[in-house]
């Protein structure tokens, strides 16, 4: 079966992100299709590329980019929840005269047509939120 | 397994047409909390006006605090805050009309239709558990 | 229909909104915080215990034990893995989650 996950919660905060994930690998392992996962609301600063948890602790950004790595996983953050919150890509950072970009690997910035999108074609949407 | 197989045949060939997104699919935006004490109200229309576009068949249900997003007369000028309860109203602009609230929680509330900025569908548990059932997608504010 | 209750029925009204909304043999999962609501000895553990007639009623094993609640879930409650509960929202249609 084909799955869309939508996270709105940011790392660490809430349990939202560490149960998608947890969820996300399950439906993987379980030879099911994850067709995407849209971050919303603060579930845009999973992809922040500058979070530095202590080294014993999980390093939620990265786990997210590790499972885009190993299994193609579309990871997409919403481009007015990103631009609100300062998660922004290079193109964004250079278009608004910023100083910096902080994307993550394998997360793309996208609009909210993605999180329907992944309503539309995948079987089941499943909401991690607060 | 087999019949899991077909169901996915079934499901992939709903998007074979390349033209559009095959059958219609029902969306449910569940809003369970008060304006601004948190950005969901804000960002749960947001996400709205944009599925607009896709034409699929969209239900807005306003339930426990969620009904309070829809009261009449806000002012939040003096928060500092954009007021954006006037965008329920463009939202029959854009075929988004099937809004309702749970009579329970507005009663709760001591609020009536009459406080709300658009027109509602008031729903009691029964009618709104049998719409919730129906739907295919439930996004959760 | 698949419920997923992730709040405390004592943070937050989460659980009363799902039972308004569920049909009988709908299936409820308590995962994070919500697994409170599924264990024993509360004042809420008879409201919860009764759910058991009218649906299918799961917990998360994972946020039991990590609450160290794993003695404690009500009878007839299924404690389950992150594996079962994605078979659980293939079997059992959309999904829905009360934040």
């Amino acid at each position: 079966m084909k799955f869309g996950i939508v996270v709105h919660e940011g790392p660490y905060q809430h349990q939202a992100s560490d149960s998608a994930y947890l969820f996300a690998r399950a439906i993987i392992e379980g030879g099911h299709d994850l067709y995407r996962v849209f971050f919303y609301h603060d579930g845009v600063s999973n992809a922040s590329r500058l979070s530095l948890p202590p080294q014993d602790d999980r390093h939620i950004p990265n786990r997210w980019s590790d499972l885009a790595e190993e299994h193609g996983t579309d990871l997409v953050i919403c481009v007015a929840a990103a631009m609100r919150r300062g998660i922004l890509d290079d193109d964004m950072a250079e278009k608004h005269g910023l100083d910096a970009s902080n994307l993550a690997a394998g997360f793309r910035i996208s609009g909210l047509g993605q999180l329907i999108e992944a309503g539309i074609q995948a079987d089941r949407l499943v909401v991690f939120g607060d | 397994m087999a019949e899991d197989e077909d169901a996915d045949a079934d499901a992939d060939a709903r998007y074979d047409d390349e033209d559009s997104y095959g059958d219609i699919k029902k969306f449910i935006y569940i809003n369970r909390k008060a304006p601004h004490g948190t950005v969901y109200a804000l960002e749960s229309l947001e996400v709205v006006l944009i599925a607009a576009a896709f034409d699929q068949d969209v239900s807005l249900v306003f339930m426990d605090d969620g009904v309070y997003q829809l009261k009449k007369n806000m002012d939040t000028n003096e928060l500092e805050v954009k007021n954006f309860s006037k965008t329920y109203r463009a939202l029959e602009m854009y075929d988004i009309d099937k809004l309702y609230v749970e009579r329970e929680s507005m009663e709760q509330r001591g609020l009536s239709i009459d406080d709300f900025i658009v027109d509602v569908t008031v729903l009691n548990s029964n009618e709104l558990a049998k719409l919730i059932s129906e739907q295919d997608v439930a996004l959760s504010f | 229909m698949l419920h997923i209750v992730n709040k405390s029925p004592f943070e937050r009204p989460s659980l009363d909104a799902c039972l308004r909304s569920a049909q009988s043999n709908d299936a409820v999962i308590f995962i994070e915080d919500g697994i409170i609501a599924a264990t024993q000895g509360t004042v809420l553990s008879d409201k919860v215990e009764n759910m058991l007639s009218s649906f299918k009623v799961y917990a998360l094993k994972a946020d039991v034990d990590a609450r160290g609640l794993s003695n404690k879930v009500i009878e007839g409650i299924e404690v389950i893995n992150y594996g079962q509960f994605v078979e659980l929202v293939v079997e059992n249609g959309t999904p829905i989650s009360w934040l």
